[in-house]
């Protein structure tokens, strides 16, 4: 019986999982065209793509890697956006999960790892919630837009960051200024690795988890109900007696733990360290959750597609000549072409369904945010 | 004096325009003479908006020929209809609030060049007010006006545009009782001086206060010109709600009880600044109908805001089955006992983008069985789900259909389906049939009934009177934010309900001239 | 103390308020036409970085500008088809646009010369006053050009009307979208300007995200001023200030830490916008389409 309500909407899904196909192909045609331009082949290009990806146990292994982040990222974007709230705070969330995280595990608190392990993480991922959590307290209270604030709290996040890396090694024993990094985190902080003679750690395990989890809490718990009622109609809400305030900040509460659960998953599992640098993951998440239409297993999906990207570019790079900053033309060609390709979806079942009205001023169409 | 060898100002013949689900015009047909002022009169969703729109080019007819001073006249837009002479007062205000008020009469129209001369602009908006006795202050800001004055800002640009035929929408709908009489005035005097005026109405006073003729519109037919000298007010509200045979509910006769729900001395803020509600009292008991009927506009929104804790009176008290629930939120109240059907189903009553077992759900998520202990139980949810379905008769694929899916009478039923279920003590029942089909009104309203008889208490708000007058044990009629009469059901017949909603008192049987 | 306030830091105030004026300007005449533009920083990364491109080939610094200001504007203009036309979220166009931005700059960046965070030097425009860039006085110049634009001449009234009420400007004949192309690819070429500023301007030359968020701070500038010329110009010049602050406490020597002083921008951006919100009027009509028929 449960079942059946998987298998219901499969008209509906058929539909948004062919606008992030074809979005994704669009922007993978525009991008071979920039190839193109550049005096390259293209189909050698995406072939070292490939090639760097899956070619070999190691390969693969630094492509779920690369995709760590990626699903992390994606699935703080997508429940945010449950909520109908923008967050473009995912970078700066991540750098203080991370810088979080390392902190915990430089200190060397000779804790046993199965409880050491958590704890960073756990501490990590809560400083990254908080952070989130700002400005959805912002906007419930004042209204302001979480679109600036969460811009600004990222910058305020850098500066933490560089301050906590460099200046506080005046007072702070866990910071080494020279590498503008933590110290070198505890071996018994360090999520295990789980692929012996690679680098894959236990994030990405922790990735798939929170997929699930994430999943389950959308669709399963009253308190996903309820965060998927206020992003899909606040009148609904208030006539279900849904605070709207108080739930917007739970959402980005949860936005902001995983985005810290991404950068500490970083620090803890892959570099050994928190360093004061900027990944620009936090803005591929939302390409992320945009392809995967915020949906917890759709963010799986894409954040491998974003994770092949990642690990193959330097392939491409050194095989076919092509600089591996295309993936971050991709990234933004993706955007606007899930974008477009969702408002024109949206504008197309309005037309179909237009019902007797004097014209009044067309209403802010979907964002193509909310699947 | 009408001049009946000149060509009319305004013709529409056999005027069709049907949207999906509903024919709005139905081959209308019309004539406004030059230099009168004609009234063109019909309950809410009898057509005349569409018809006006269509006349000024923002809607095209699906058949029909339009003649403007005896022009055949093809419209694509209102840039054409106001080139031809033709200007409109919309209900709802298209001003920019934060111009001026010079601003907002010459937007559109102001000449040639770039620079935006204002002093001198500001000088001519003076002068052209002033010609029709129009008081007003070019420099000011339009939020800061009275909506009387902003009205007057729309007809002045109606004539900076050069409009010699006026078309106002609702004109009194938000004016004061002497804004209304200046309008009178200003109409008179645009009369004068050469200008035809067509206006759309609901309200029987302004037809007698002002009109020439009066043209009565119902479900989008034409029903008849008059003069207006000739008629009397009760014959204009009978051709206004029609005396075509009702859907008769065999309505046994209600046993009320003890007063479930009590509202006293409401007071609540509008949107303006008057009050919407203004010291409202109401009752409703157990095993009784009571029905509000008026015209739109007269409070209904705010008072379903109050009882259904969307919104904290001002003033006075709520009261479910002696429990004083004033100002508490919609979860509360549904615990307490209140079920609500609203009148939005798309932005209120449901979530179109979820199944029907998740709208099922909505304002009982934390209820037992749709969930425990803060985990969802959807085998219930659709267990109960399809339950409703097959009780309320709602047509889908299955419970887990997308509600955008389904018709908007299925959706409906869906929602009274869910607010049934809950086994409420007292119904909130807004605009309960609005656009359902005869088979599926006629179930609703035995629905409403064996609830009655089961001992809830109902309160139905509509802007159907037929509705009202058939499934209430008690009729209230709501003007302007009051109580204004109160029947018990048989005691009253239509015309008599039009004219309290039309604002008309009880003893107005005589030639309708005679205006108090 | 008043040594602390002197020349060099009336100067640096004007070299850091430059950029912001031509972003918020750009970005006040977009919002005001009723398009939400989060991409100026976007918009100010390809100025930035075709204004060297151009220099660089064409061994013109003015045509350079010129290059520049033309491959914002075409930032400008993808940003006006897909918020206008397509009708797609303005906020993840926006969005799109920055990441746009800054990939492409980089991408570029690597193709031309190879180089992965600093394009090669090229000429700067003049200066005067000693380390004021000509372009300074143009941003503060602009400032009353577009105030006169809006409140004095026809078409800013028109700009108004569709920005606070699309509807009602239809219904007068006024061709909405029309106006919000112009303006938002006009937001693109100043924009551009304010990114050619900090590459042409000051650095002779490009380096990776050189704009540091400077495009959203011309954004909270604009609405920290209520969406009106003279005050986005008050906002920015506070902003302004608070990034000349940590500069002139190095360049004293004061013994404060600049890590937390350089924070001071970004604090004062989110309190600004939360303290001042419920009193912030944006155009009515952001964000909402003109009717179709």
């Amino acid at each position: 019986m449960l079942l059946r309500k998987h298998f219901a909407g499969v008209g509906k899904l058929a539909s948004t999982v062919i606008t992030s196909f074809l979005a994704v192909l669009i922007a993978l045609a525009v991008g071979a065209i920039l190839i193109a331009i550049s005096n390259q082949n293209p189909v050698d290009a995406y072939r070292a793509l490939i090639d760097g990806a899956f070619g070999g146990r190691r390969a693969i292994a630094e492509t779920l890697v690369a995709t760590t982040p990626m699903i992390l990222g994606g699935l703080a974007f997508a429940v945010a956006a449950r909520a109908s709230m923008f967050n473009i705070g995912i970078e700066g969330q991540l750098v203080i999960g991370s810088l979080c995280g390392a902190l915990v595990g430089a200190a060397d608190l000779g804790l046993s790892k199965w409880l050491y392990v958590p704890l960073a993480m756990l501490v990590g991922g809560v400083a990254g919630g908080i952070w989130g959590a700002i400005p959805g307290v912002m906007k419930a209270k004042s209204g302001a837009s979480e679109v600036i604030s969460t811009i600004m709290l990222n910058y305020l996040a850098f500066r933490i960051s560089i301050y906590m890396v460099t200046s506080a090694g005046a007072w702070l024993s866990w910071v080494d200024p020279q590498l503008q990094a933590t110290k070198k985190i505890a071996p018994n902080a360090r999520l295990p690795i789980i692929l012996d003679r690679t680098r894959l750690h236990a994030g990405f395990l922790v990735a798939i988890a929170a997929a699930l989890i994430l999943w389950y809490v959308l669709f399963r718990t009253t308190f996903g109900y309820k965060i998927r009622t206020v992003g899909l109609s606040r009148g609904a809400a208030e006539y279900a007696g849904i605070a709207w305030g108080s739930t917007i900040t739970k959402a980005m509460f949860l936005s902001g733990l995983l985005a810290g659960l991404m950068g500490a998953s970083e620090s803890l599992g892959l570099l050994g360290r928190h360093y004061d640098n900027r990944s620009g993951y936090g803005f591929t998440a939302i390409a992320v959750g945009l392809v995967g239409r915020n949906h917890p297993i759709g963010v799986i999906f894409a954040g491998l597609l974003f994770g092949v990207l990642r690990s193959g570019s330097n392939a491409m790079q050194a095989q076919a000549g092509t600089s591996k900053e295309l993936v971050l033309i991709l990234q933004a060609l993706v955007i606007l072409s899930v974008s477009a390709l969702a408002s024109l979806e949206y504008l197309r079942e309005r037309r179909a369904r237009t019902a007797a009205a004097t014209p009044t001023a067309a209403a802010q169409p979907a964002t193509g945010v909310t699947a | 004096m009408t001049d009946s060898a000149r060509p009319n100002a305004v013709e529409m013949r056999g005027i069709v325009k049907r949207f999906p689900g509903v024919v709005a015009n139905d081959g209308i047909t019309f004539a406004v003479r030059q230099g009168e002022i004609h009234a063109l009169l019909g309950e809410n969703g009898a057509g005349k908006s569409t018809l006006m729109n269509v006349l000024f080019g923002i809607l095209s007819p699906d058949e029909g020929e339009i003649f403007v001073n005896g022009q055949p006249a093809q419209f694509h837009g209102p840039r054409d209809a106001v080139n031809a002479g033709l200007a409109m007062v919309h209900q709802h205000f298209m001003l920019v609030h934060r111009f001026t008020v010079a601003e907002n009469v010459i937007l559109g129209s102001e000449g040639s060049g770039i620079r935006l001369d204002r002093d001198s602009t500001e000088q001519r908006v003076s002068q052209l007010a002033n010609e029709f006795g129009l008081r007003l202050d070019p420099k000011e800001v339009v939020e800061n006006l009275p909506v009387g004055m902003q009205q007057r800002v729309e007809i002045v640009r109606a004539l900076y545009q050069g409009g010699r035929t006026l078309i106002l929408d609702e004109p009194t709908a938000l004016l004061t009782p002497q804004e209304v009489d200046e309008l009178y005035v200003i109409l008179e005097r645009l009369r004068s001086g050469g200008s035809t005026i067509i206006f759309i109405t609901h309200k029987l006073r302004e037809v007698a206060a002002i009109s020439d003729r009066v043209t009565v519109i119902r479900r989008g037919k034409t029903v008849d010109t008059l003069n207006t000298a000739d008629t009397t007010a009760s014959q204009l509200a009978e051709l206004m709600v029609g005396r075509k045979v009702s859907l008769q509910v065999d309505r046994p006769v209600g046993n009320p009880e003890g007063v479930l729900l009590e509202a006293k001395h409401l007071r609540l803020r509008g949107r303006g600044a008057l009050d919407a509600l203004d010291d409202l009292s109401l009752t409703v008991r157990a095993g009784e109908i009571v029905g509000i009927c008026g015209v739109e506009g007269n409070g209904q929104t705010e008072l379903v805001e109050a009882i259904a804790g969307l919104r904290k009176p001002d003033e006075g008290t709520i009261e479910i089955a002696g429990r004083d629930v004033t100002g508490k939120n919609p979860v509360d109240l549904r615990r307490a006992g209140l079920s609500y059907i609203p009148e939005d189903r798309h932005n209120r009553g449901l979530v179109l983008d979820f199944s029907l077992t998740e709208n099922v759900m909505l304002g009982n998520i934390d209820e037992r069985p749709f969930s425990r202990n803060g985990l969802v139980d959807y085998g219930e949810g659709e267990a109960v789900t399809e339950q409703c379905m097959k009780l309320y008769d709602v047509r889908a694929p299955g419970a887990d259909t997308i509600a955008r899916n389904l018709s908007g009478g299925n959706q409906q039923k869906l929602i009274i389906a869910r607010e049934m279920y809950r086994d409420p003590s007292v119904v909130l029942a807004v605009q309960p049939t609005r656009g359902l089909d005869v088979g599926a009104i006629e179930f609703v309203h035995k629905q409403l009934v064996a609830q009655r008889d089961a001992g809830k208490a109902i309160l139905v708000v509509s802007f159907e009177l037929d509705e009202i007058i058939d499934l209430s044990d008690r009729i209230l009629v709501l003007y302007q934010g009051r109580i204004v009469g109160e029947f018990a059901s048989g005691t009253v017949d239509r015309a008599t309900l039009g004219l309290l909603m039309g604002g008309r008192g009880l003893d107005e049987r005589e030639p309708i001239n005679a205006v108090a | 103390m008043s040594d602390f306030f002197d020349i060099f830091l009336l100067k640096t105030i004007l070299r850091m308020a430059a950029p912001l004026i031509f972003a918020a300007m750009g970005g006040l005449l977009s919002e005001r036409s009723g398009v939400m533009n989060i991409a100026l920083e976007g918009m100010m990364l390809i100025g930035a970085f075709f204004g060297v491109v151009g220099t660089y080939y064409m061994h013109n610094v003015w045509l350079g500008v010129l290059v520049g200001v033309t491959g914002a504007a075409v930032a400008g203009l993808i940003h006006a088809f897909w918020c206008i036309t397509l009708r797609a979220d303005q906020i993840v166009a926006g969005t799109a646009i920055n990441l746009l931005g800054s990939g492409a700059t980089v991408f570029l960046l690597s193709r031309i010369w190879n180089q992965s965070g600093q394009s090669p030097k090229v000429d700067r425009l003049p200066m005067f006053w000693g380390t004021v860039s000509i372009l300074t006085p143009v941003a503060f110049v602009i400032v009353p050009i577009v105030w006169w634009f809006l409140n004095r001449t026809k078409e800013g009234l028109h700009v108004q009307a569709a920005g606070e009420h699309p509807q009602a400007a239809e219904s007068v004949g006024i061709n909405v979208n029309l106006y919000r192309y112009a303006c938002v690819v006009m937001s693109g070429v100043l924009a551009g300007m304010g990114g050619i500023y900090l590459s042409l301007g000051e650095l002779s030359g490009f380096s990776r995200e050189m704009t540091q968020g400077k495009g959203f701070i011309a954004l909270a500038a604009v609405i920290f001023g209520n969406w009106n010329p003279v005050g986005a110009l008050g906002a920015c010049l506070l902003f302004a200030a608070a990034q000349a602050l940590p500069i002139q406490a190095q360049a004293k020597q004061v013994d404060i830490n600049t890590d937390l002083l350089l924070a001071l921008p970004y604090l004062l951006t989110l309190v600004a916008i939360a303290g001042f919100v419920r009193k912030s009027r944006p155009p009515e009509g952001l964000g909402k389409h003109a009717t179709n028929r």
